[in-house]
């Protein structure tokens, strides 16, 4: 018995996320004497999985995996869970990771949590807390069966440095290449050179507060000094200032950064439940009745067009410092 | 062209979470039930394809009978059927299998269903169906066409988005963007008259295993009162993000 996570990349290399799940492979294998296994689809650098207590990487370097196929890759990785006899897996929150886990769980017969925030309460039963109510609420989820699935929730464990040695194997998955044909692939758009959100350390956010979308200039500005991705509230995506792909919130975007930062936005139930799982929440409000500066761990109370080129100046002499 | 949309009934999305039996069960006092807001986008791009398109709308939820107004308000809002699988959604898995038999025993050129549930935020049930059903599947899906019986859907990507064409039937889960905020459907008085003639059909539910259980809930710990920082003194929140928060 084992357990496996789905090593994801950026841009080829491992990324966070992955070495999250392995973190926490890694503390699931102490509780449960289960050694941390990792599937990953042609990472260029599977051996930084070891550095988080990862002790084999399967890694599928068949070149039809280079196209995303929900269903191919569910089929992989099942294969690769049949290989290391995992009976835990352990996946995370991108948009591939959430599209392809169902098609496991449904193999599997597993039960499948999502949004989990904490390392097992007890393994037996196996019980785990998870977000829910959209962070409203934390529930204690108990799952039954001997095969489960857990998807980690971005940032919720954090990276823990656990050396261990490791071979990296190659894995042929006999995938039935009719899978890759469901879909035609018409086109890919993807901003680049800009950091995204579900990678962003640090989110510069804007509200209705700035007016107009040619205010975004500084929050951009702002963004680019610290290396942040930026994000909006709803009604600012809805006005068309910026696009929908930044909207955070209950029906946009949960985003669970290091540092969010809020700048001309209320501070709405519906925005809250999607950003306040960071880890520390900034506040730029004239209005020092804001409800956000309730969920926030700094504030600062004045207009925005005055505070936040302050605030890049400011932060560039310490980045020149730093 | 026959159209489904599967159906979540949840929370008013300003509703204060509280929770009963020592914290064992979600208290449905006073709570205001409403359509899954990203069900609301699938909902009306259903409708929209309907009206250029022709063809049937119907909706399915498993769920019980308290959830009837909830169910009326999309036949009021244009769907033509509504069916109702009786029992309590007790897990994803437990509703996917529901969905799933409700399916085989149907045929629909398109399922449209939302991207997750505001309540549990489970995100999981539409994939399940698929996988259940062998029907082809698309999540966070921001853009739909329908020409002859292939699809064209715009799914949500890491930083960007990605054009699909594939074949009908096929399910997919929507969400925000998929139709203009604008462009939200709601009941006008001559829909809600018409809805109470059009059919909502009781079924009984499959046998199917639970494999989660939801012991407890508790709040998220509380937030320490806010630092303020006086504007004119932004040196001081730079050392505060540097040296308390060591987030910059
Ligand atoms: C079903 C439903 C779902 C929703 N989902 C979401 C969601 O996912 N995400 C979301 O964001 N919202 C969501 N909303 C909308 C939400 O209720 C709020 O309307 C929205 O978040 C408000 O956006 P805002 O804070 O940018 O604008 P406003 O509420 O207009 O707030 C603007 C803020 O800017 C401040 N301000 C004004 N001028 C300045 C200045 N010069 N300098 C500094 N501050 C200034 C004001 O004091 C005010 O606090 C949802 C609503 C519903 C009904
Ligand atoms: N009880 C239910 N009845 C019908 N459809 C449901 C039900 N629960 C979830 N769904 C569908 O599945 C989507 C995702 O829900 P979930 O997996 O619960 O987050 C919802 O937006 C609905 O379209």
């Amino acid at each position: 018995m084992a357990i496996l996570i789905y090593a994801e990349q950026t841009n080829g290399k491992i990324n966070k996320t992955a070495k999250e799940l392995a973190s926490y492979a890694a503390e699931l294998s102490r509780k449960t004497g289960m050694p941390a296994y990792a599937v990953s689809f042609g990472a260029e650098d599977p051996e930084t999985l070891f550095q988080y207590g990862i002790s084999k990487v399967l890694n599928i370097t068949n070149d039809a995996f280079k196209t995303f196929s929900a269903r191919a890759y569910s089929e992989a990785i099942a294969q690769a869970a049949e290989e290391t006899g995992a009976r835990i897996l352990l996946v995370g929150e991108s948009a591939d990771a959430k599209y392809l886990t169902p098609f496991i769980a449904a193999q599997w017969q597993a039960a499948y949590v999502t949004g989990v925030i904490s390392e097992p309460l007890t393994t037996e039963p196996f019980v785990v807390k998870r977000k829910a109510f959209s962070n409203k609420a934390i529930a204690h989820v108990q799952l039954n069966g001997n095969k489960k699935i857990l998807g980690i929730a971005k940032n919720s464990y954090g990276l823990k440095e656990n050396p261990s040695d490791g071979t990296v194997k190659s894995f042929e998955p006999q995938v039935d290449s009719t899978l890759f044909d469901e879909f035609k692939v018409l086109s890919v758009e993807k901003a680049t050179g800009k950091v995204s959100l579900s990678d962003a350390e640090i989110i510069v956010s804007g509200g209705r507060g700035l007016k107009g979308p040619e205010n975004w200039g500084m929050i951009e500005e702002l963004a680019e000094i610290l290396g942040a991705a930026t994000a909006c509230s709803k009604p600012v995506a809805d006005m068309g200032w910026r696009s929908h792909t930044e909207h955070v919130g209950q029906t946009g975007k949960q985003v669970a950064p290091n540092l969010y930062i809020a700048i001309g936005i209320s501070g709405a139930i519906q925005h809250l439940a999607g950003v306040n799982s960071s880890k520390n929440i900034l506040v730029i409000n004239i209005d020092p009745e804001a409800p956000f500066f309730k969920a926030a761990d700094y504030g600062v109370v004045g207009d925005a067009f005055e505070v936040v080129p302050r605030l890049i100046e400011k932060l560039k002499a310490f980045k020149a410092e730093h | 062209m026959k159209i489904l949309l599967m159906l979540s009934v949840v929370p008013d999305t300003t509703s204060k979470i509280n929770f009963t039996d020592n914290d064992t069960r979600f208290d449905s006092t006073g709570i205001q039930w409403v359509i899954n807001p990203h069900d609301e986008f699938s909902l009306t791009r259903a409708m929209q394809l309907k009206e250029k398109h022709g063809g049937e709308l119907h909706v399915v939820h498993v769920g019980p009978s308290i959830n009837e107004p909830v169910i009326r308000k999309t036949l009021a809002i244009g769907a033509d059927k509504a069916f109702r699988i009786d029992t309590v959604p007790a897990d994803s898995y437990y509703t996917a299998v529901q969905l799933a038999e409700f399916l085989k025993a149907k045929h629909y050129d398109l399922i449209l269903s939302g991207r997750e549930s505001i309540d549990y935020n489970g995100g999981m049930v539409p994939g399940l169906v698929a996988a259940m059903t062998g029907i082809k599947f698309v999540n966070a899906v921001i853009g739909l066409e329908i020409e002859g019986d292939q699809a064209t859907v715009a799914r949500e990507i890491e930083g960007g988005k990605e054009t699909l064409q594939t074949s009908l039937p096929v399910i997919l889960a929507g969400q925000k963007g998929l139709v203009k905020e604008e462009e939200l459907r709601i009941p006008n008085m001559r829909g809600i008259m018409m809805a109470r003639r059009k059919p909502l059909e009781v079924l009984q539910p499959a046998e199917a295993p639970v494999k989660t259980q939801y012991l407890k809930f508790e709040k998220p710990p509380q937030k320490s009162a806010v630092k303020l920082v006086d504007k004119d003194h932004l040196d001081e929140l730079i050392d505060l993000l540097h040296n308390e928060a060591k987030v910059i």
